[in-house]
């Protein structure tokens, strides 16, 4: 059995074509990424999945059961967490597991039971009997993701987990997902962050405008990327050919130049060697650089690379180095 | 599965409708802890009665004289069933605000009856409105209101507003589902209501208005209510043109209501994941 099949799946909303024929299969056991920028269709293809939408076309079977034919047998199964669902604010993180728990099917000492030890497990335990309103972010993602764990799931769906989330917060949370996955529990994760995926995910998929455009572990789409990126900022814009000249064999291919800002960017990859080398022969050269990064990949060079079209980013990114920026379009479906 | 059938013996909750029964339940008890803890709504819909039942009292009291009927005594009902109509509307907003904050994504993720979400926010929202009408009764007896026909029709009265104030709030929560945000759908509801509560006979007989007011204002569900409960409250009587037959039309009226927008809410509720 696979934890997930999907067969050329569509789901269209009149002429948007939120998913527009994906097929994914994703084996039991591990960390599967989803990666996407805003609108790419992730969240649509998640709820799906979760049984909160239906597709328009195609099949998807979850944990060998459709998610058409039989949605009540997969809920039993599944847990969702992240920005398809939620917890209430009033309620106190005890409470709103309790109440989960009885959805789930469970009497009132279990529910509690069970509560009461997802809460020790996220490190909740202190807060349970506050209302959700006083968490921080980090809490509140901690406490939606105990919502999902409840039911002891088979399929852990996270969409965006750590969207908004300060580092701190983040790290925390992917060392819980860390944790559920060596115990067995598949995920299925979302995510606009190159960083997390690479960080967590086993196997990645690429979805853009509801397609697949690529898949494949992360050290693969990273090679499709070249790797990190050294950048170059000249005290003298007239010394860009001579550098061009110097840098000539070094690096995965050929240095470039940025006609707007004049930056030079050099794909080095894993290869620190080839830093070190770009900088001795700048040296010997004279040349005076004004600022220097070496950054990695971001998913604006993924998307870039892949698509030929930036990444819609619309919250602020841990990766290092420039960003290129542009207005988000719709967002995906609700 | 080994792990699902490892945790399934624990899982008590009877299948079919003493399951879902359990999971309204479960839904409603979330709502009303809700309100407990949102003061201004609970000061509000303790407030709004008390302010109606004295405004309208002193200040339209003395101008509509209704022999042999003191004016409170006519008034309370047509408070009641307009403030349960206002009280009603609050479904519409506590559902969109549901929708909004990705509380419902959570119950349809969750293996629970489908029909809790709507039921247990409807059952949350009726004992809300049940306590706003005892509070309106309550002041009214310290004005000098009294139920004249004795304690089973005082009990039926109370009664025919809590139901009223039930199929009322499936109305709107067909509303809310439609307009799927709190703010709109704060505006929205306002469009049943006014029409419908004041050009009634809450306030005056409808007697007094124009002819083609009153044949509206004589043939719909809010006044159907207020008489049925004006008979409750007053008996029998040939001025007022109160008899039992009123208190068949509002039970007749509110089971219809209900019928209706109970079908056309969980239609709504289920297209949405279409």
């Amino acid at each position: 059995m696979l934890a997930v099949e999907v067969e050329h799946i569509k789901k269209h909303y009149g002429e948007v074509r939120a998913l527009d024929g994906v097929d994914l299969s994703i084996p039991l056991g591990g960390v599967y990424g989803l990666l996407g920028p805003n609108g790419a269709g992730k969240t649509t293809l998640v709820r799906i999945l979760a049984t909160l939408l239906k597709p328009t076309s195609g099949r998807a079977r979850v944990l060998g059961v459709d998610v058409t034919e039989d949605p009540g047998a997969i809920r039993r199964r599944i847990g969702l967490a992240g920005q398809s669902a939620a917890v209430d604010e009033l309620l106190t993180g005890r409470e709103n597991l309790e109440m989960v728990g009885r959805l789930y099917g469970f009497d009132r000492v279990e529910a509690l039971r069970r509560a009461d030890d997802v809460l020790e497990r996220i490190d909740l335990a202190e807060a349970a009997n506050r209302t959700v309103k006083t968490y921080s972010g980090g809490m509140r993602r901690r406490l939606d993701l105990a919502a999902s764990l409840v039911g002891h799931p088979e399929l852990l769906i996270m969409d965006e987990p750590t969207t908004g989330l300060d580092p701190r917060s983040r790290q925390d949370l992917w060392d819980l997902i860390e944790e559920l996955v060596e115990e067995g529990t598949t995920l299925l994760l979302t995510t606009q962050y190159l960083e997390e995926a690479d960080r967590l995910a086993r196997q990645l998929v690429v979805i853009d405008n509801g397609k697949v455009i690529s898949r494949g572990t992360p050290n693969q789409l990273k090679a499709q990327l070249g790797g990190d990126v050294l950048e170059l900022h000249l005290e003298d814009m007239g010394k860009i050919r001579l550098v061009l000249e110097q840098l000539e064999g070094l690096g995965s291919s050929p240095a470039s130049v940025n006609d707007e800002t004049g930056l030079i960017s050099l794909t080095v990859g894993e290869d620190t060697g080839a830093v070190v080398e770009a900088l001795r022969r700048l040296d010997q050269a004279a040349v005076k650089l004004r600022d220097l990064s070496l950054r990695k990949p971001t998913l604006d060079d993924v998307f870039l690379t892949l698509t030929g079209h930036a990444a819609e980013v619309s919250e602020p990114e841990p990766a290092t180095g420039r960003r290129r920026r542009r207005k988000a379009k719709s967002g995906d479906r609700p | 599965m080994t792990a699902h059938a490892a945790i399934d013996p624990l899982r008590t909750r009877p299948e079919g409708v003493a399951g879902m029964v359990a999971d309204i339940i479960t839904v409603a008890k979330r709502n009303i802890i809700r309100v407990f803890r949102t003061p201004e709504l609970l000061v509000f819909s303790t407030i709004q009665p008390i302010m109606f039942v004295l405004l309208f009292n002193y200040v339209f009291g003395g101008a509509i004289p209704i022999p042999g009927v003191e004016y409170i005594n006519f008034l309370i009902p047509g408070i009641i069933i307009q403030t349960a109509t206002f009280g009603a509307s609050n479904t519409a907003i506590g559902l969109t605000e549901d929708l909004q904050a990705g509380i419902v994504d959570r119950f349809r993720s969750l293996p629970m009856a489908r029909s809790a979400v709507l039921a247990g926010r409807v059952l949350a929202d009726t004992l809300r409105n049940l306590w706003v009408i005892l509070l309106s009764v309550g002041i009214g007896y310290l004005i000098g209101f009294r139920f004249q026909a004795g304690f089973v029709s005082a009990v039926l009265a109370i009664l025919i507003a809590t139901l009223f104030a039930f199929a009322m709030s499936w109305v709107f929560a067909a509303m809310g589902l439609l307009t799927k945000t709190p703010e709109a759908a704060q505006a929205a509801v306002f469009v049943p209501i006014f029409p419908f509560t004041f050009a009634s006979s809450a306030f005056v007989p409808t007697e007094t208005m124009p002819g083609w007011l009153q044949a509206f204002a004589e043939n719909q569900p809010v006044t159907a209510a207020i008489n049925a409960m004006r008979y409750l409250v007053l008996g029998e009587s040939e001025f007022l043109n109160l008899n039992s037959g009123q208190v068949v039309e509002a039970l007749a009226w509110s089971l219809l209501i209900f019928g209706v927008f109970f079908y056309v809410a969980v239609r709504l509720y289920r297209r949405s994941s279409e």
